[in-house]
């Protein structure tokens, strides 16, 4: 079947088996590698991209279903060369340790900061709750969303745990 | 397979209608898991995404196809509570109350709301035209219902007004993500008349009209009637034991779970 759809602003189409799921699409036709799968059953959240705006688990949706719509993946992110404020969040506050997880938590945690971009952490929490992670036991990912609202509210993120504490 | 993306309801239901065996996809959320679980895949698929007239939503005739983010976002109670505990921001921003009824899993999160509210679900085929049925009719077992061939799901119609006070709550082995091991719904109207229905406890949305009788008559339960209360619902439950939870915890906790509704109906200001 054929399929037309905007990735990163980018018009792209091409032939797919109709079963081929939006995640294997982008992975796979597009080259686009940034998005994970984790378990291909809607948990993880690796695969959390944007489509129409909106995040989704690319898992749980097919190619065609895509016809026509925006996505965009970690790989669109960043504009002009410069890191999205999240992605500079995750950098800044260690948000990451294999960073398996680090494209489906950032594109949710940009998801999240859109609609509010002074979240307590409760909210961010709550927010990330269908992205898990392995490794890092989330304190830094919170903090790294954190650092990026405030950067999104023009503020001075808070300093690092790490200074505060004061050795 | 091959996949239609109908943008109205009648090209869905003509669709339907030349292939009553087609798979309906709505969010996805229940299909395209069973499909990387190793179901069979699908020949012919037909997705409602697209289809205007299911993202409809008037007063408290819900289109099939409105997801759990709007619903979350709607009128305050216990509808919005329970779209509130589905599966994750993701899941919520595709997943449908459509779908929700179709798949009829006894872990469903509205379905309590739904046996409560005693809500209908309006369903449509090209052949047989609109039929609404009620919740009681519809759920018939474990992911089953009375839903024809060809026929689909289109619109979820709650009561107008719906009761003064309405409460939902679930309790699963953590907060995030989780399946329903016991939810239970509770309504109560300003004369009295309580209404309780529970999910996961029974192949379908369970009722408990014992309690529900003994506690309308109370005009202002005290703590006796509210034990009563408590004791009638846990009599009334059917649950089994499975990897989620034991029979006699979830009889307990269907109990407590409707007390602590009822009291936040008798607590709170009308809705
Ligand atoms: C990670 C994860 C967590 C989840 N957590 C929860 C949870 O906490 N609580 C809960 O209740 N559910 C949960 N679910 C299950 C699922 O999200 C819900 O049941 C959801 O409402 C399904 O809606 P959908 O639009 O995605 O349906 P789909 O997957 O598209 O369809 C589901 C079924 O309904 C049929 N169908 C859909 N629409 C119609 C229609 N209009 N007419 C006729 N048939 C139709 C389909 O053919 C299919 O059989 C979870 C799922 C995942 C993947
Ligand atoms: S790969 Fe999609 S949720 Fe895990
Ligand atoms: S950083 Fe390894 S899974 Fe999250």
């Amino acid at each position: 079947m054929h399929v037309s759809m905007s990735v990163n602003g980018r018009e792209v189409s091409g032939d797919v088996e109709p079963r081929t799921l939006l995640v294997h699409y982008l992975r796979e036709n597009l080259g686009l590698t940034g998005t994970h799968v984790g378990c291909d059953t809607g948990y993880c959240g690796a695969c959390t991209v944007h489509v129409d705006g909106i995040s989704t688990k690319s898992c749980t949706m097919l190619a065609v279903q895509a016809e026509g719509a925006e996505i965009t993946t970690i790989e669109g992110l960043a504009s002009n060369g410069e890191l999205h404020p999240v992605q500079e969040g995750f950098w800044e506050r260690h948000g990451l340790q294999c960073g398996f997880c680090t494209p489906g938590m950032i594109m949710q945690s940009a998801y999240l900061l859109a609609e509010d971009n002074n979240p307590d952490e409760d909210t961010i929490r709550h927010g990330l709750d269908g992205n898990l992670c392995r490794c890092t036991g989330y304190h830094n990912i919170v903090k790294a969303v954190q650092y990026a609202g405030a950067r999104m509210r023009s503020e001075e993120p808070d300093a690092p745990d790490w200074e505060e504490e004061g050795t | 397979m091959d996949c239609e993306h109908p943008h109205h309801l009648d090209a869905a239901l003509a669709a339907l209608g030349d292939d009553p065996a087609a798979t309906v996809l709505a969010g996805g959320t229940d299909v395209m898991v069973d499909l990387s679980f190793g179901q069979p895949h699908p020949v012919h698929v037909i997705a409602l995404r697209r289809v205007v007239e299911s993202a409809e939503w008037q007063e408290g005739r819900i289109g099939a196809g409105v997801t759990y983010r709007r619903l979350e976002r709607g009128p305050p109670g216990a509808l919005a509570q329970a779209s509130r505990t589905v599966g994750s921001p993701q899941i919520r921003n595709t997943g449908t109350i459509g779908g929700n009824v179709a798949t009829a899993s006894p872990a469903g999160d509205t379905l309590p709301v739904i046996a409560a509210c005693d809500a209908a679900i309006e369903v449509a085929s090209r052949d047989g035209g609109v039929r609404v049925v009620s919740w009681a009719d519809f759920f018939t077992g474990v992911k089953q219902t009375s839903l024809r061939p060809g026929e689909l799901v289109t619109a979820i119609v709650f009561p107008d007004p719906m009761p003064a006070h309405h409460e939902f709550a679930k309790i699963g082995v953590r907060n995030a993500m989780v399946i329903s091991m016991v939810s239970a719904c509770v309504t109560r109207s300003e004369d009295g008349t309580t209404r309780v229905a529970l999910g996961s406890v029974a192949p379908t949305p369970l009722r408990a009209t014992a309690a529900e009788e003994m506690i309308s008559a109370e005009t202002n339960p005290g703590e006796s009637a509210l034990t009563e209360f408590s004791r009638l619902v846990s009599a009334a439950v059917r649950p089994i034991t499975d990897h989620r939870g034991t029979e006699s915890y979830r009889r307990h906790a269907s109990g407590v779970l409707a007390r602590r509704l009822l009291e936040r109906c008798l607590r709170r200001e009308p809705r």
